[in-house]
């Protein structure tokens, strides 16, 4: 199950709109094995495509530093897709490589109806799971 | 000669874990074959008979070495190597498939 705040919820949704007919990527980054998504870290889709995306090489390094010295991970990949439905593509299998990443597709093909599912994405396999958007996170118990 | 090679999540299998390895050589390729002689299978994962695989990332210290000489990059001691597998996708060519049924 993926859990997201409301507002980390609407931010993916928002980027996907406005690069739409491109597809919109993305993370949201969380302290390392929390599997609490926390920071919306919107991306470049340095190949600009309405149906290809990739993260641009200094901002993919750039990144993952930057998680590691916040001892961070990246929780949730997102991209859209704009004329398919939201399900991971052959291209998504094959190129997912975090397997601890919840895999989050958003489809923009119908405008003002969008759909947003998560899943996972081990070994080539894919697995759907259960969105659960919440108003804040819970504080994990101690 | 010591240069310092971070290795992605995905590649871990290959190190027993390890999230650096250390390796030698003079260029990025002679540090691939190195490494590979203690971690047999990661060179194969991030090269093939054309080069540097295209949705794998290789930096030298800030840079990706495809901005530099690719396999032929030099490498000196006190650098430091990183691994990142691309973050990638997309639809593709696919037709909608419809339903739960996907690719």
């Amino acid at each position: 199950m993926l859990t997201l705040d409301q507002d980390t919820y609407d931010a993916i949704v928002a980027h996907a709109r406005r690069d739409h007919p491109d597809e919109a990527c993305g993370v949201v980054a969380g302290g390392a094995g929390s599997d609490r998504p926390t920071r919306f870290i919107p991306m470049l889709n340095a190949a600009r495509s309405p149906t290809f995306y990739e993260f641009d090489s200094g901002d993919l390094l750039r990144l993952y530093r930057e998680m590691d010295e916040r001892d961070e991970e990246p929780l949730v990949i997102y991209h859209s897709h704009t004329a398919t439905e939201a399900y991971p593509s052959r291209t998504d299998i094959s190129y997912a490589s975090e397997p601890t990443a919840h895999y989050v597709l958003v489809s923009t093909a119908d405008p003002g109806a969008e759909q947003f599912r998560s899943f996972r994405i081990v070994d080539g396999v894919v697995s759907e799971e259960e969105v659960r958007v919440v108003a804040t996170l819970d504080e994990q118990p101690l | 000669m010591a240069v310092e090679v971070r290795i992605p999540t995905i590649l871990r299998n290959y190190t027993a874990g390890a999230k650096t390895i250390e390796g030698d050589g003079a260029t990025l390729e002679l540090l691939f074959a190195d490494l590979e002689t203690r971690h047999p299978g990661l060179r194969e994962r991030m090269v093939d008979e054309k080069g540097l695989r295209r949705f794998v990332n290789v930096y030298l210290n800030d840079e990706d070495v495809r901005f530099l000489a690719g396999l032929d990059t030099a490498v000196a001691d006190g650098d430091s190597v990183t691994i990142l597998p691309a973050v990638a996708g997309g639809a593709g060519d696919e037709v909608m498939a419809g339903g739960a049924g996907g690719a």
